[in-house]
Protein backbone atom coordinates (compact mmCIF):
# COMPACT_ATOMS: atom_id res chain seq x y z
CA UNK A 1 0.00 0.00 0.00
CA UNK A 2 1.31 3.09 -0.81
CA UNK A 3 1.59 5.63 1.99
CA UNK A 4 1.61 9.00 0.90
CA UNK A 5 5.22 10.41 1.62
CA UNK A 6 8.54 8.64 3.08
CA UNK A 7 8.97 9.63 6.99
CA UNK A 8 12.10 11.20 5.98
CA UNK A 9 9.87 14.06 4.12
CA UNK A 10 7.65 14.79 6.97
CA UNK A 11 10.62 14.64 9.80
CA UNK A 12 13.38 16.21 7.93
CA UNK A 13 14.91 19.35 9.79
CA UNK A 14 17.09 20.87 7.31
CA UNK A 15 16.24 24.00 5.44
CA UNK A 16 18.79 22.67 2.06
CA UNK A 17 17.72 20.82 -0.70
CA UNK A 18 20.95 19.44 -1.72
CA UNK A 19 21.38 17.91 2.28
CA UNK A 20 17.64 16.09 1.97
CA UNK A 21 18.06 14.88 -1.52
CA UNK A 22 21.54 13.82 -0.66
CA UNK A 23 19.70 11.76 2.45
CA UNK A 24 16.81 10.41 0.26
CA UNK A 25 17.44 10.29 -3.20
CA UNK A 26 21.28 11.31 -3.97
CA UNK A 27 21.02 9.53 -7.49
CA UNK A 28 19.58 13.13 -8.52
CA UNK A 29 22.25 15.25 -7.60
CA UNK A 30 25.22 15.92 -9.68
CA UNK A 31 28.19 13.13 -9.16
CA UNK A 32 30.78 11.70 -11.06
CA UNK A 33 32.46 8.64 -8.59
CA UNK A 34 36.10 8.35 -8.56
CA UNK A 35 35.64 4.71 -10.36
CA UNK A 36 33.62 6.62 -13.59
CA UNK A 37 36.76 8.90 -13.54
CA UNK A 38 39.09 6.23 -13.28
CA UNK A 39 37.86 4.46 -16.48
CA UNK A 40 37.86 7.11 -18.39
CA UNK A 41 41.54 7.93 -18.65
CA UNK A 42 41.91 11.82 -20.61
CA UNK A 43 38.27 12.42 -19.63
CA UNK A 44 39.33 16.69 -19.94
CA UNK A 45 39.51 15.78 -23.93
CA UNK A 46 35.87 15.70 -24.82
CA UNK A 47 34.12 17.67 -22.20
CA UNK A 48 32.61 21.04 -23.02
CA UNK A 49 34.21 23.88 -21.37
CA UNK A 50 32.84 27.38 -21.05
CA UNK A 51 34.60 30.54 -20.95
CA UNK A 52 34.64 34.13 -19.83
CA UNK A 53 32.44 36.03 -17.28
CA UNK A 54 32.42 39.53 -16.56
CA UNK A 55 30.89 41.21 -13.28
CA UNK A 56 30.91 45.02 -12.21
CA UNK A 57 29.20 47.08 -9.99
CA UNK A 58 26.84 50.15 -11.36
CA UNK A 59 24.56 53.12 -10.59
CA UNK A 60 22.15 50.88 -8.46
CA UNK A 61 23.38 47.38 -8.68
CA UNK A 62 25.92 45.05 -10.27
CA UNK A 63 25.76 43.56 -13.92
CA UNK A 64 26.97 40.18 -15.21
CA UNK A 65 27.30 39.37 -18.68
CA UNK A 66 29.26 36.15 -20.22
CA UNK A 67 29.72 35.23 -23.83
CA UNK A 68 28.41 32.72 -25.55
CA UNK A 69 30.93 30.07 -26.44
CA UNK A 70 31.99 26.40 -25.46
CA UNK A 71 34.78 24.45 -26.58
CA UNK A 72 36.01 21.09 -26.53
CA UNK A 73 40.06 21.41 -26.94
CA UNK A 74 40.07 23.56 -30.09
CA UNK A 75 36.94 22.99 -31.37
CA UNK A 76 33.91 24.98 -30.58
CA UNK A 77 31.14 22.65 -29.16
CA UNK A 78 28.29 24.97 -28.96
CA UNK A 79 27.87 29.15 -30.28
CA UNK A 80 24.61 29.64 -28.10
CA UNK A 81 25.19 28.10 -24.27
CA UNK A 82 24.03 30.88 -22.11
CA UNK A 83 26.60 31.02 -18.48
CA UNK A 84 24.86 33.67 -16.89
CA UNK A 85 21.84 33.30 -15.20
CA UNK A 86 19.60 34.83 -12.24
CA UNK A 87 19.93 32.71 -9.20
CA UNK A 88 16.96 34.16 -7.73
CA UNK A 89 15.08 37.34 -8.23
CA UNK A 90 18.26 39.49 -6.22
CA UNK A 91 20.95 37.84 -7.57
CA UNK A 92 22.72 36.09 -10.65
CA UNK A 93 25.23 33.56 -11.33
CA UNK A 94 27.83 33.31 -13.90
CA UNK A 95 29.74 30.36 -14.57
CA UNK A 96 33.17 29.04 -16.41
CA UNK A 97 34.55 25.50 -16.46
CA UNK A 98 33.31 22.17 -17.41
CA UNK A 99 29.61 23.37 -18.67
CA UNK A 100 28.26 20.08 -17.76
CA UNK A 101 28.61 20.23 -14.43
CA UNK A 102 28.36 24.31 -13.96
CA UNK A 103 24.99 24.00 -15.86
CA UNK A 104 23.58 21.30 -13.12
CA UNK A 105 25.70 23.29 -10.62
CA UNK A 106 23.20 26.54 -11.72
CA UNK A 107 19.93 24.74 -11.54
CA UNK A 108 20.94 23.15 -7.96
CA UNK A 109 22.01 26.49 -6.73
CA UNK A 110 18.43 28.05 -8.16
CA UNK A 111 16.84 25.18 -6.16
CA UNK A 112 18.90 26.12 -3.16
CA UNK A 113 17.89 29.11 -2.71
CA UNK A 114 14.09 28.49 -3.76
CA UNK A 115 14.04 25.92 -1.08
CA UNK A 116 15.02 27.98 1.46
CA UNK A 117 13.04 30.48 0.55
CA UNK A 118 9.88 28.50 0.62
CA UNK A 119 10.91 26.59 3.72
CA UNK A 120 11.78 29.20 5.80
CA UNK A 121 9.33 31.85 4.52
CA UNK A 122 12.03 34.54 3.81
CA UNK A 123 15.07 34.96 1.55
CA UNK A 124 18.50 33.98 2.61
CA UNK A 125 20.68 37.24 2.71
CA UNK A 126 23.12 37.93 -0.26
CA UNK A 127 26.01 36.65 2.15
CA UNK A 128 24.31 33.80 3.01
CA UNK A 129 23.83 32.69 -0.38
CA UNK A 130 27.41 33.37 -1.15
CA UNK A 131 28.52 31.14 1.46
CA UNK A 132 25.76 28.70 0.37
CA UNK A 133 27.39 28.05 -2.67
CA UNK A 134 30.77 28.10 -1.56
CA UNK A 135 30.23 25.03 0.68
CA UNK A 136 28.46 23.47 -2.66
CA UNK A 137 31.81 24.02 -4.23
CA UNK A 138 33.54 21.96 -1.57
CA UNK A 139 31.10 19.24 -1.91
CA UNK A 140 32.72 19.02 -5.66
CA UNK A 141 36.25 19.61 -4.13
CA UNK A 142 36.93 16.02 -5.36
CA UNK A 143 36.00 16.50 -8.91
CA UNK A 144 37.82 19.88 -9.01
CA UNK A 145 41.01 17.95 -8.25
CA UNK A 146 40.53 15.83 -11.29
CA UNK A 147 40.32 18.67 -13.24
CA UNK A 148 36.85 18.75 -13.79
CA UNK A 149 36.29 22.49 -12.26
CA UNK A 150 33.47 24.66 -12.00
CA UNK A 151 34.28 28.12 -11.19
CA UNK A 152 31.74 30.50 -10.35
CA UNK A 153 30.89 34.28 -10.31
CA UNK A 154 28.14 35.64 -7.83
CA UNK A 155 26.68 39.02 -7.92
CA UNK A 156 23.66 40.59 -6.43
CA UNK A 157 21.44 43.39 -4.60
CA UNK A 158 20.55 42.63 -0.76
CA UNK A 159 16.86 43.54 -0.70
CA UNK A 160 16.23 47.20 -0.09
CA UNK A 161 19.31 48.41 -0.98
CA UNK A 162 20.34 50.35 -3.53
CA UNK A 163 23.84 48.50 -4.43
CA UNK A 164 24.98 45.33 -4.89
CA UNK A 165 28.19 43.27 -4.33
CA UNK A 166 30.49 40.42 -6.16
CA UNK A 167 31.48 37.72 -4.95
CA UNK A 168 34.33 35.50 -6.52
CA UNK A 169 35.02 31.86 -5.32
CA UNK A 170 38.00 29.00 -6.20
CA UNK A 171 37.19 25.64 -6.48
CA UNK A 172 38.46 24.91 -3.59
CA UNK A 173 35.21 26.61 -2.19
CA UNK A 174 37.16 29.66 -0.96
CA UNK A 175 34.86 33.23 -1.36
CA UNK A 176 36.15 36.68 -1.98
CA UNK A 177 34.30 39.74 -2.17
CA UNK A 178 35.12 41.90 -4.97
CA UNK A 179 35.16 45.46 -4.73
CA UNK A 180 33.94 47.06 -7.75
CA UNK A 181 34.48 44.41 -10.55
CA UNK A 182 35.89 40.83 -11.69
CA UNK A 183 36.23 38.48 -14.00
CA UNK A 184 36.82 34.87 -14.86
CA UNK A 185 37.48 31.90 -17.64
CA UNK A 186 40.20 31.54 -20.12
CA UNK A 187 39.55 34.99 -21.31
CA UNK A 188 39.33 37.23 -17.78
CA UNK A 189 43.07 38.47 -17.97
CA UNK A 190 41.94 40.53 -21.52
CA UNK A 191 38.14 41.34 -20.10
CA UNK A 192 39.86 42.27 -16.77
CA UNK A 193 42.32 44.95 -18.71
CA UNK A 194 39.75 46.48 -20.39
CA UNK A 195 37.55 46.93 -16.87
CA UNK A 196 40.20 48.61 -15.58
CA UNK A 197 40.14 51.45 -18.25
CA UNK A 198 36.19 51.22 -19.16
CA UNK A 199 34.81 50.99 -15.70
CA UNK A 200 33.99 53.84 -13.59
CA UNK A 201 31.67 54.43 -10.66
CA UNK A 202 28.22 54.98 -10.96
CA UNK A 203 27.77 53.34 -14.25
CA UNK A 204 24.40 53.96 -15.83
CA UNK A 205 22.48 50.76 -17.35
CA UNK A 206 23.26 51.74 -20.76
CA UNK A 207 26.84 52.32 -20.54
CA UNK A 208 27.30 49.51 -18.18
CA UNK A 209 26.24 47.36 -21.20
CA UNK A 210 28.38 49.25 -23.31
CA UNK A 211 31.37 48.74 -21.03
CA UNK A 212 30.47 45.19 -21.04
CA UNK A 213 30.41 44.06 -24.82
CA UNK A 214 33.76 46.38 -24.86
CA UNK A 215 35.53 43.87 -22.28
CA UNK A 216 33.95 40.46 -23.90
CA UNK A 217 35.18 41.89 -27.48
CA UNK A 218 38.53 42.33 -26.12
CA UNK A 219 38.57 38.76 -24.55
CA UNK A 220 36.85 37.24 -27.63
CA UNK A 221 39.61 39.16 -29.62
CA UNK A 222 42.85 37.47 -27.96
CA UNK A 223 41.42 34.36 -26.93
CA UNK A 224 39.81 32.23 -29.03
CA UNK A 225 37.96 29.87 -26.62
CA UNK A 226 35.28 33.30 -26.17
CA UNK A 227 33.22 33.76 -28.77
CA UNK A 228 32.34 37.66 -29.65
CA UNK A 229 28.79 38.80 -30.66
CA UNK A 230 27.68 36.23 -33.43
CA UNK A 231 26.43 39.04 -36.47
CA UNK A 232 25.35 35.85 -38.82
CA UNK A 233 23.65 34.13 -36.33
CA UNK A 234 22.32 37.39 -34.31
CA UNK A 235 23.73 35.66 -31.35
CA UNK A 236 24.74 38.73 -28.36
CA UNK A 237 26.38 37.71 -24.94
CA UNK A 238 24.19 37.18 -22.21
CA UNK A 239 23.82 40.58 -20.27
CA UNK A 240 21.94 40.59 -16.62
CA UNK A 241 21.45 43.25 -14.82
CA UNK A 242 19.98 43.27 -11.03
CA UNK A 243 19.12 46.35 -9.15
CA UNK A 244 16.21 46.86 -6.91
CA UNK A 245 13.24 46.06 -8.89
CA UNK A 246 14.99 42.15 -9.70
CA UNK A 247 17.07 41.05 -12.17
CA UNK A 248 16.64 41.84 -15.95
CA UNK A 249 18.11 40.64 -19.20
CA UNK A 250 19.06 42.88 -21.47
CA UNK A 251 17.19 41.73 -24.87
CA UNK A 252 19.45 40.40 -27.22
CA UNK A 253 18.55 42.83 -30.41
CA UNK A 254 19.72 45.76 -28.09
CA UNK A 255 22.94 43.88 -26.75
CA UNK A 256 23.96 43.57 -30.56
CA UNK A 257 23.34 47.49 -31.16
CA UNK A 258 26.13 48.15 -29.10
CA UNK A 259 28.63 45.26 -30.44
CA UNK A 260 27.37 47.07 -33.90
CA UNK A 261 28.43 50.04 -32.42
CA UNK A 262 31.72 49.16 -30.94
CA UNK A 263 32.79 47.00 -33.73
CA UNK A 264 32.15 50.34 -35.97
CA UNK A 265 34.31 52.34 -33.40
CA UNK A 266 36.67 50.31 -33.35
CA UNK A 267 37.40 49.78 -37.40
CA UNK A 268 37.22 53.82 -37.75
CA UNK A 269 40.16 53.60 -35.15
CA UNK A 270 42.02 50.72 -36.80
CA UNK A 271 42.41 52.51 -40.03
CA UNK A 272 45.23 54.36 -40.86
CA UNK B 1 -4.54 -6.96 35.15
CA UNK B 2 -6.78 -5.42 33.17
CA UNK B 3 -7.72 -6.71 29.72
CA UNK B 4 -8.44 -3.92 26.80
CA UNK B 5 -11.62 -3.04 26.26
CA UNK B 6 -13.16 -4.16 23.13
CA UNK B 7 -13.59 -0.91 20.81
CA UNK B 8 -15.59 -1.83 17.53
CA UNK B 9 -14.07 -0.17 14.53
CA UNK B 10 -16.53 1.73 13.76
CA UNK B 11 -16.56 3.10 17.18
CA UNK B 12 -12.85 4.02 17.06
CA UNK B 13 -13.33 5.72 13.75
CA UNK B 14 -16.13 7.58 14.88
CA UNK B 15 -14.16 9.12 17.97
CA UNK B 16 -11.39 9.84 15.82
CA UNK B 17 -12.81 11.86 13.55
CA UNK B 18 -14.96 13.76 16.17
CA UNK B 19 -11.67 14.75 17.92
CA UNK B 20 -10.02 16.06 14.78
CA UNK B 21 -13.80 17.46 13.98
CA UNK B 22 -13.62 19.45 17.40
CA UNK B 23 -9.91 20.77 16.72
CA UNK B 24 -10.41 22.04 13.20
CA UNK B 25 -13.69 23.65 14.63
CA UNK B 26 -11.77 25.48 16.89
CA UNK B 27 -9.51 27.50 13.95
CA UNK B 28 -10.60 30.57 12.19
CA UNK B 29 -12.17 29.63 8.61
CA UNK B 30 -9.86 29.67 5.27
CA UNK B 31 -10.89 30.51 2.22
CA UNK B 32 -9.55 29.73 -1.61
CA UNK B 33 -11.78 31.39 -4.83
CA UNK B 34 -10.90 31.04 -8.09
CA UNK B 35 -10.69 34.54 -10.18
CA UNK B 36 -10.49 35.56 -14.20
CA UNK B 37 -6.63 35.47 -13.92
CA UNK B 38 -6.35 32.97 -11.23
CA UNK B 39 -6.77 32.17 -7.54
CA UNK B 40 -7.09 33.95 -4.48
CA UNK B 41 -6.46 32.39 -1.17
CA UNK B 42 -7.39 33.92 2.46
CA UNK B 43 -7.25 33.57 5.61
CA UNK B 44 -8.41 35.43 8.92
CA UNK B 45 -4.64 35.11 10.83
CA UNK B 46 -3.90 37.80 13.52
CA UNK B 47 0.07 36.45 13.11
CA UNK B 48 1.78 37.77 10.11
CA UNK B 49 4.69 35.44 10.59
CA UNK B 50 3.24 32.09 11.33
CA UNK B 51 1.19 31.68 8.15
CA UNK B 52 -2.09 29.44 6.88
CA UNK B 53 -1.23 30.20 3.58
CA UNK B 54 2.21 29.00 1.62
CA UNK B 55 3.37 28.35 -1.40
CA UNK B 56 4.17 24.94 -3.06
CA UNK B 57 5.82 25.36 -6.52
CA UNK B 58 5.39 27.59 -9.43
CA UNK B 59 1.60 27.06 -9.99
CA UNK B 60 0.67 24.93 -6.91
CA UNK B 61 -0.18 26.77 -3.49
CA UNK B 62 -1.17 25.78 0.11
CA UNK B 63 -3.87 26.88 2.83
CA UNK B 64 -4.53 25.30 6.27
CA UNK B 65 -6.25 25.28 9.34
CA UNK B 66 -6.17 23.33 12.50
CA UNK B 67 -2.95 22.63 14.55
CA UNK B 68 -0.09 24.76 13.25
CA UNK B 69 2.66 22.44 13.63
CA UNK B 70 0.87 19.41 12.12
CA UNK B 71 0.07 21.24 8.52
CA UNK B 72 3.42 23.33 8.77
CA UNK B 73 4.82 19.17 8.87
CA UNK B 74 3.09 18.48 5.88
CA UNK B 75 3.59 22.08 4.30
CA UNK B 76 7.36 21.53 4.41
CA UNK B 77 6.73 17.80 3.39
CA UNK B 78 4.99 19.30 0.00
CA UNK B 79 7.22 21.80 -0.54
CA UNK B 80 10.38 19.29 -0.55
CA UNK B 81 8.55 16.26 -2.49
CA UNK B 82 7.23 19.14 -5.27
CA UNK B 83 11.40 20.30 -5.43
CA UNK B 84 12.68 16.59 -5.55
CA UNK B 85 10.28 15.51 -8.28
CA UNK B 86 10.72 18.98 -10.15
CA UNK B 87 14.46 18.11 -9.89
CA UNK B 88 14.80 14.41 -10.79
CA UNK B 89 12.19 15.67 -13.99
CA UNK B 90 10.84 18.40 -15.13
CA UNK B 91 9.08 21.39 -13.06
CA UNK B 92 6.77 20.89 -15.69
CA UNK B 93 6.18 17.16 -14.07
CA UNK B 94 5.12 18.72 -10.81
CA UNK B 95 1.32 18.86 -10.46
CA UNK B 96 -1.74 19.43 -7.53
CA UNK B 97 -2.93 15.87 -8.56
CA UNK B 98 0.46 13.86 -7.27
CA UNK B 99 0.74 16.35 -4.13
CA UNK B 100 -2.72 15.82 -3.23
CA UNK B 101 -2.62 12.22 -3.46
CA UNK B 102 0.66 12.19 -1.27
CA UNK B 103 -1.01 13.90 1.39
CA UNK B 104 -4.23 11.86 0.92
CA UNK B 105 -2.02 8.79 1.58
CA UNK B 106 -0.50 10.64 4.44
CA UNK B 107 -3.55 11.62 6.27
CA UNK B 108 -5.78 8.43 6.18
CA UNK B 109 -2.44 6.47 7.39
CA UNK B 110 -2.06 8.92 10.24
CA UNK B 111 -5.83 8.50 10.72
CA UNK B 112 -6.01 4.81 10.95
CA UNK B 113 -2.38 3.97 12.99
CA UNK B 114 -1.22 6.68 14.88
CA UNK B 115 -2.64 7.22 18.35
CA UNK B 116 -3.82 10.56 17.28
CA UNK B 117 -5.11 11.80 13.84
CA UNK B 118 -4.01 15.29 12.29
CA UNK B 119 -6.56 18.05 13.30
CA UNK B 120 -6.26 19.48 9.88
CA UNK B 121 -8.12 20.49 6.72
CA UNK B 122 -6.09 21.37 3.80
CA UNK B 123 -6.35 22.78 -0.06
CA UNK B 124 -4.02 22.11 -2.27
CA UNK B 125 -4.48 25.43 -5.62
CA UNK B 126 -3.18 25.04 -8.74
CA UNK B 127 -3.74 27.37 -12.03
CA UNK B 128 -3.30 25.77 -14.97
CA UNK B 129 -2.49 27.56 -18.24
CA UNK B 130 -6.11 28.33 -18.87
CA UNK B 131 -9.14 28.61 -16.49
CA UNK B 132 -10.04 25.14 -17.61
CA UNK B 133 -7.39 23.51 -16.39
CA UNK B 134 -7.35 25.18 -12.88
CA UNK B 135 -7.53 22.45 -9.72
CA UNK B 136 -8.93 23.03 -6.43
CA UNK B 137 -8.38 19.86 -3.81
CA UNK B 138 -9.82 20.14 -0.35
CA UNK B 139 -8.19 17.30 1.76
CA UNK B 140 -10.06 16.53 5.25
CA UNK B 141 -8.09 14.87 8.79
CA UNK B 142 -8.76 11.39 7.23
CA UNK B 143 -7.66 11.78 3.95
CA UNK B 144 -11.06 12.33 2.32
CA UNK B 145 -10.42 14.58 -1.35
CA UNK B 146 -12.85 16.53 -2.68
CA UNK B 147 -12.43 17.85 -6.16
CA UNK B 148 -14.09 21.68 -6.20
CA UNK B 149 -14.36 23.95 -8.88
CA UNK B 150 -15.10 27.16 -7.83
CA UNK B 151 -14.34 27.81 -4.36
CA UNK B 152 -13.84 26.31 -1.14
CA UNK B 153 -13.78 26.50 2.16
CA UNK B 154 -12.37 25.14 5.53
CA UNK B 155 -11.93 25.20 9.09
CA UNK B 156 -14.25 26.64 11.78
CA UNK B 157 -16.87 28.45 9.51
CA UNK B 158 -16.39 26.39 6.59
CA UNK B 159 -20.32 24.96 6.34
CA UNK B 160 -21.28 27.95 6.70
CA UNK B 161 -19.10 29.53 4.54
CA UNK B 162 -20.29 27.51 1.72
CA UNK B 163 -23.55 27.74 2.04
CA UNK B 164 -22.92 31.76 1.39
CA UNK B 165 -20.79 31.16 -1.24
CA UNK B 166 -23.07 28.20 -3.00
CA UNK B 167 -24.05 28.52 -6.28
CA UNK B 168 -21.80 32.35 -6.91
CA UNK B 169 -19.33 31.48 -9.90
CA UNK B 170 -16.51 33.47 -9.08
CA UNK B 171 -14.18 32.37 -11.78
CA UNK B 172 -15.18 35.53 -14.37
CA UNK B 173 -14.94 37.88 -12.16
CA UNK B 174 -11.80 40.55 -11.20
CA UNK B 175 -9.59 40.09 -8.81
CA UNK B 176 -10.76 42.91 -6.48
CA UNK B 177 -14.68 41.65 -6.70
CA UNK B 178 -13.80 38.33 -5.90
CA UNK B 179 -11.45 39.29 -2.37
CA UNK B 180 -14.71 41.85 -1.62
CA UNK B 181 -16.74 38.31 -1.69
CA UNK B 182 -14.04 36.66 0.17
CA UNK B 183 -13.56 39.25 2.64
CA UNK B 184 -17.22 39.37 3.44
CA UNK B 185 -17.69 35.54 3.89
CA UNK B 186 -14.70 35.88 6.22
CA UNK B 187 -16.63 37.60 8.94
CA UNK B 188 -19.37 34.84 8.70
CA UNK B 189 -20.65 34.41 12.26
CA UNK B 190 -19.90 37.53 13.51
CA UNK B 191 -20.79 41.27 13.77
CA UNK B 192 -17.64 42.73 11.84
CA UNK B 193 -16.08 42.00 8.68
CA UNK B 194 -11.89 40.64 9.60
CA UNK B 195 -10.00 43.66 10.26
CA UNK B 196 -7.86 44.21 7.08
CA UNK B 197 -4.01 43.95 8.96
CA UNK B 198 -5.74 40.59 10.26
CA UNK B 199 -6.05 38.92 6.91
CA UNK B 200 -3.71 36.83 4.84
CA UNK B 201 -3.83 36.76 1.22
CA UNK B 202 -2.15 35.52 -1.77
CA UNK B 203 -2.64 34.84 -4.95
CA UNK B 204 -1.39 32.07 -7.89
CA UNK B 205 -1.30 34.36 -10.87
CA UNK B 206 -1.66 33.02 -14.57
CA UNK B 207 -0.17 36.32 -16.01
CA UNK B 208 2.95 36.24 -13.78
CA UNK B 209 5.84 37.29 -15.95
CA UNK B 210 8.10 34.59 -13.26
CA UNK B 211 7.77 30.98 -13.49
CA UNK B 212 6.96 31.21 -9.60
CA UNK B 213 3.32 32.29 -9.67
CA UNK B 214 2.72 32.59 -5.87
CA UNK B 215 2.58 36.04 -4.74
CA UNK B 216 1.65 37.17 -0.83
CA UNK B 217 -0.67 40.23 -0.97
CA UNK B 218 -0.01 43.26 1.56
CA UNK B 219 -2.64 44.87 3.94
CA UNK B 220 -1.50 47.87 1.43
CA UNK B 221 -2.29 45.61 -1.52
CA UNK B 222 -5.80 45.07 -0.16
CA UNK B 223 -6.50 48.59 0.81
CA UNK B 224 -6.18 49.75 -2.96
CA UNK B 225 -7.73 46.47 -4.22
CA UNK B 226 -10.88 46.79 -1.74
CA UNK B 227 -10.79 50.68 -2.45
CA UNK B 228 -11.26 50.30 -6.16
CA UNK B 229 -14.74 50.72 -7.52
CA UNK B 230 -16.95 47.20 -7.93
CA UNK B 231 -19.30 46.58 -9.81
CA UNK B 232 -22.76 45.64 -8.32
CA UNK B 233 -22.07 41.72 -8.58
CA UNK B 234 -20.19 41.70 -5.70
CA UNK B 235 -22.81 43.31 -3.38
CA UNK B 236 -25.71 41.37 -5.24
CA UNK B 237 -23.39 38.36 -4.22
CA UNK B 238 -23.20 39.27 -0.68
CA UNK B 239 -26.60 39.75 -0.55
CA UNK B 240 -28.42 36.18 -1.46
CA UNK B 241 -25.65 34.68 0.77
CA UNK B 242 -26.28 36.78 3.65
CA UNK B 243 -30.04 35.97 3.83
CA UNK B 244 -28.87 32.03 4.03
CA UNK B 245 -26.20 32.74 6.60
CA UNK B 246 -28.42 34.34 9.19
CA UNK B 247 -30.78 31.05 9.11
CA UNK B 248 -27.90 28.53 8.80
CA UNK B 249 -25.79 30.33 11.55
CA UNK B 250 -28.35 28.48 14.79
CA UNK B 251 -27.78 25.31 13.28
CA UNK B 252 -24.13 25.24 12.50
CA UNK B 253 -22.90 23.10 15.51
CA UNK B 254 -25.08 20.10 14.54
CA UNK B 255 -24.78 20.16 10.92
CA UNK B 256 -20.95 19.75 11.81
CA UNK B 257 -22.01 16.50 13.98
CA UNK B 258 -23.88 14.87 10.74
CA UNK B 259 -21.08 15.60 7.94
CA UNK B 260 -18.73 13.84 6.68
CA UNK B 261 -18.89 10.07 8.17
Amino acid sequence: MNTGFDPAFLSATTNSFTDFARSVAPDVLPHVSSEQLAAAPGHRAGVPDGTTIIAFKTAHGVLMAGDRRATVGNLIASHIIEKVHAADSASVIGIAGTAGLALELIRLFQLELEHYEKIEGTPLSLEGKANRLASMLRAGLGLAMQGLAVVPLFAGVEPGRDSGRIFSFDVTGGKYEEVNFHSIGSGSGFARGALKKLWSPGLSEAGGVRVAVEALIDAADDDSATGGPDFVRQVAPVVRVVDADGVRRIPESEVLQYATAVVASRAEGDRP
Amino acid sequence: MSAPFYVSPEQLMKDRAEFARKGIARGRSVVVLRYDDGILLLAENPSATLHKIAEIYDRIAFAAVGKYNEFETLRQAGVRYADLRGFSYDRADVTARGLTNAYAQTLASVFTTESKPFEVELVVAEIGEHPSSDRLFRLSYDGSVADENEHVAIGGQAEEIGKRLSGLRTAGKPLAEVLAIGHTVLGTGRDEDVDLDDLEAAVLERSASSHRTFRRLQPDDLRALLAAPTTDEATSGEGTGGDEATTASGADTEARGDEGQ
